[in-house]
Formats: structure tokens, sequence, C-alpha cells
């Protein structure tokens, strides 16, 4: 069962081939027999009450297509009731007395949580080894990482422990655990999905969105999860439009704009090639490629690690101690309860990030670095703006690498500048998706796809349509 | 330009923050380095450039004034690390 898409599932519950009891279980049975560590909490009785629900509805023909399938939920949603750690010795007691507005939508589906999955701690990392709860592995091999943040998430897609899962995107934190994982995953527009009870890292790039095997199952999540939320003062006041309805539409006569700056120094021979080859088959397809320039993409890591620290220092402050989450032992007075409470419960990046946010917002060095960098931004925006004038769709690798061993990135810049072809995306604003397009050295590469403004439809399809061509979504890692 | 551990330790505590000896090294090794990064901003020409406050250009969406929350504090309270008689407690301020 837990090869099917979810399209596939869907079609199985309603044939009544199994139920969704059945299949929760069986989902249930494979996270507890992985030692990838891709969850944090599994919520196997609620799940299964839920699938009972869902199997009620099947039987009295009140299902959705999403009924009773399960998915894994990455631990920055808030989940009423459910521990909600964000990755976080700081919320490891964190009991969300809310939902999120994306778990109130999953759940308004009739969609069965298996169990928050594991995450870089509040969303800050790129490997996943940030979290209080110790490194996921990659299922394609368990000494490398599966990316971050949403490293569980696409580590327990990949592996086939749920049908799919939800990730959220700061500076790629979807869409490259997606491609070191092998799975496909969407990042939308910003403001296209609710940011409500989402525990925010950088607010004006936070954006969630579907991680699963194909594109189809991504538009069906995508339905969802999306949509205008007065909740979120950031939400957008756009229609949602039905993302499976152009899947099928034909790409001839697509426009593929490669980003020179993306294929320059830095990038893997391999990597390289498997992207080429994949703008290939998209040329056999009937599109045409035209090389386009990002001049300011290079800009892209400073600026971002300085207006996502500036974020994440004014939105953590209020992890103080005092009305939730982790707090010292015996405070000596209020200041000692902040000071302890702070330094004892957040991680070593955390707390780069929050120093180079306070630092970088301090007086005299907001020009320097906060304003400098919002203007950079603005340079980085006006980049694919002009490149969009001339083609549909940006096309090039989402990282530079394969996935990387467990612990052999100790220098935070290092980490930091991987994170070159991601990054560029959230600062615009735009929607950016990764799908599996090969494999170097035995791991996965993805091949990333940054579309214009509200342009998801778009991307899904062109993705739906490279995977009806070709296999790569299609591998799985063997059983560990 | 380069941050001292004095200056390091000064950023952590307006962030709320103590580190210990050995934290305050590594930090200060790591902070440079980051923001030797940061300083490659310094190369853009950024003339006549407008920040870019939000990626849509969007203006805050206004609502109406009016109490649309309900009183939730006892749910809220409920996972606080300590109250009392409806308050967040913490280590007396003023005595």
């Amino acid at each position: 069962m837990h090869t099917k898409t979810i399209a596939q599932l869907s079609q199985g519950l309603k044939d009544k081939e199994f139920s969704s009891v059945e299949l929760t279980q069986h989902y249930l049975n494979r996270i507890n027999q992985s030692q990838l560590n891709a969850f944090i909490t599994v919520t196997d009785e609620m799940a299964m009450k839920q699938a009972q629900a869902a199997d009620e509805k099947i039987a009295s023909n009140n299902a959705n297509i999403l009924t009773g399938i399960p998915y894994a939920h990455k631990d920055i949603f808030c989940t009423q009731g459910v521990k909600t750690s964000a990755g976080s010795k700081m919320l490891d007691n964190f009991i969300s007395p809310y939902d999120a507005t994306v778990s109130h939508q999953l759940n308004n589906a009739d969609l069965v949580m298996l169990g928050k999955s594991n995450m870089d701690e509040f969303a800050m990392g790129s490997s996943n080894e940030n979290s209080y709860y110790g490194s996921v592995k990659n299922p394609w091999d368990v000494t490398k990482i599966p990316g971050g943040s949403s490293g569980g998430s696409a580590a327990a897609v990949a592996a086939r422990l749920s049908a799919f899962a939800t990730g959220t995107d700061t500076g790629g934190s979807i869409r490259q655990p997606a491609s070191l994982c092998g799975i496909t995953g969407l990042k939308p527009t910003y403001g296209r999905v609710s940011r409500y009870g989402m525990i925010a890292y950088a607010s004006s790039l936070d954006q969630a969105g579907p991680m699963t095997q194909t594109a189809e199952d991504a538009a069906l999540v995508l339905n969802v999860m999306s949509g205008f939320d007065e909740k979120d003062s950031t939400s957008a006041e756009q229609d949602v439009q039905d993302y499976t309805a152009n899947l099928n539409d034909s790409i001839k006569g697509l426009t593929i704009g490669l980003p020179k700056e993306f294929f320059s120094e830095g990038l893997d021979n391999e990597v390289a090639d498997n992207v080429m080859a994949a703008v290939k088959e998209f040329e056999a397809m009937g599109a045409t490629v035209k090389e386009v320039s990002l001049p300011n993409s290079a800009y892209a890591i400073p600026t971002y690690y300085i207006v996502a620290p500036c974020e994440c220092s004014s939105n953590l402050s209020r992890l103080d101690g005092v009305r939730y989450g982790y707090r010292c032992e015996d405070p000596k007075d209020l200041e000692d309860l902040y000071l302890r409470s702070r330094s004892e419960a957040f991680g070593e990046e955390v707390k780069r990030r929050i120093m180079i946010g306070a630092y970088a917002l301090s007086a005299g060095y907001y020009d320097a670095f906060y304003l400098k960098a919002q203007k950079t931004r603005h340079l980085i925006s006006d980049d694919f703006k002009k490149a969009f004038e001339n083609v549909d769709v940006i096309m090039g690798p989402v990282s530079p690498t394969t996935a990387f061993d467990l612990g052999s990135v100790k220098d935070p810049v290092s980490m930091y500048l991987a994170d070159i072809y991601t990054l560029s995306a959230n600062l615009a604003g735009l929607p950016g998706m990764s799908i599996p397009a090969g494999f170097a050295q035995n791991l996965p590469v993805g091949l990333q796809l940054i579309g214009n403004y509200w342009s998801e439809s778009k991307l899904l399809n062109i993705a739906h349509q490279f995977q009806q061509q070709t296999d790569w979504h299609q591998k799985m890692p063997q059983e560990n | 330009m380069s941050l001292s551990e004095e200056q390091v330790g000064q950023i952590a505590y307006l962030a709320r923050l103590s580190l210990s000896k050995k934290e305050l090294e590594s930090n200060t090794k790591d902070l440079n380095n980051i923001l030797n990064l940061a300083e490659q901003l310094a190369q853009v020409d950024t003339h006549d450039v407008e920040p870019m406050a939000h990626p849509l250009h969007m203006s805050q969406r206004l609502r109406t004034d009016e109490v649309t929350e309900k009183d939730q504090s006892t749910l809220f309270q409920s996972i606080a690390p300590k109250t009392g008689k409806d308050h967040y407690l913490v280590p007396t301020v003023i005595e």
C-alpha cells in the first residue's frame, strides 16, 4: 500500500480495496520499524480515531478525494492537544491550545495525521542536524543528512512512512530536503498558504507547502492547504484554483530560462549533468530553452542571512519562559529567568541567528545591514521580474551537491553557502518546486522550478508532464 | 570589522542570552565569519533602490475595530510554567 501515491490510495479507499484504518495501521507499523528518526511525536491513537471517522465517511459516501489519507505534519504547525515543539527544547513541553489554519484545513479534509515530523530547531538549518530530537537520517543512505529544515517530512515521504507530508520553506526548507531525499516539494507564492499557527521563523519569507511523491499529489494537497485567511495579516486575497485542473495541459512551446549564475562554480558536475539531462527531456517535449541572468543572485546569501536572523530575533523574543515553553529551575530574579530559560533551551544555531539579528538591528548597524539587505532584496526580486518577461519558468539545481555526510559540515558559513539556489525565490516571494531528476553517487538529485507569482498551477503542470515521461519520482530507497 | 568577545557578550545580553566562556569564544568566531559574509552587501550598488518591505508589495490589511477573540485565558494559562490568581507568575520584580 505504501508505494502508492495519494491519487492511487484514494482510489483504493473508494474501491474498498483497503480501509483507512488498515492503511493507517500499515503506515504506523512502518514508522515503528523505521530507524530514520523522522518523527518527533507519533500520534497513533488519534490517527486510528481519525481513520475510523474517515472510514465511516467513505462508507456513507461522504468522502472527498483526501478522506482517510495518512500524512506527516511538520512539527512547526500548531496542533491542538498535541505537542508542537518546532524541534526545540524550548517547546518540548508545549501542548498547543489551538490549531494552525493549515492543521484545521487538513482536519477538515478528513486527513489522518500520523504524527509530527522532525525538523531543524525553529526551521533554522539545512541538514536537520539542529533538532533537539536528534538528526533525521537520509533514507537513501543513513550516513547522510536528509536536508532541512523539513528533513523529517522529506525522509518520511521518501521512505514511504506517510503518503505525504507538510513542510515549510523560509530559504529552501521544502525544496532542498525534497531534492536530497528524491521527492516532490512545492513552496507556494508567499501569502498563498496561511501562516496562522505556523511557528514563525522569518515572517516575510516563511511559506508552507506540500511534500509528496508526485506533482499530482502536491496539487491535491495544495488544493486544501491554500486560501485566504483573515487570521494571517500577510495572507493574500487571491482565489484558490483547482491545482489539478491544468496538470494534463501540453507544455509544447514552454520557454524555460536557465540562469547562468546557477551553473557556475561550486555546482557538482554530476548534479549539473542530471539537471541538464532533465532540461533536455523538456526540450524533447517541445519546450525551448533560453539563458537568463539573475545578476544579484550571489547576494542572496548575505541578504538572507541578515533579513532572516533579524526577523527571527524579533519573533523568538516571545520565548521568555513566562507564558509557555521552557522555564529554568529556581530563577533568582526576572532577568535570570529570561537569560537562563533562553540560554538553556535554545540550540546553538538558533542562538547564533538571534544574535546576528539583534546586532544587525541595533543602533548604528541597522542601515549597513538590515536596510542594505532589504534594498538588495529588491534588486534580487527585480532580476526575476526581468527574467520572467522572456521565459515562463526558471530551472536549475536545488542544491549544489547531493546529501552530504551527517556531521561533516561544522562551520555555519559553509552550511549557509549550500542554500545559494533556493534563497532567492523566498526573498522575492516566488513559488518554487523540487522534483526528482536523477541520481548522482547513488543519491537523489532534484530539479528546481521557479515560477512567476501565483503560477503554482503552471509549475504543477510542468512537473506533472515531466513525471509522465520519467520515473525518477517512483524510485524508492531500500527499507531501513 | 571584527567583534570582540566583549561585544559578543553585550549582543548576547541584548538578546537575553547568556554565553559560557567557551560559547563566547566559538560564537565570536562564528559571528565574525557570518558578518564577513554579510559585508559582501557593501559591494551592491543600492543607490535609489527602495527597501523591500514585503515580497508582494502588499500594504497591511485593516479590519474593523471589533472584538473578535473570545476569552480563552484559562486555556492559555493552563500551559504556562507558573500562574496564580489568573496571572502569569515571575520572580518578584518590585518588593
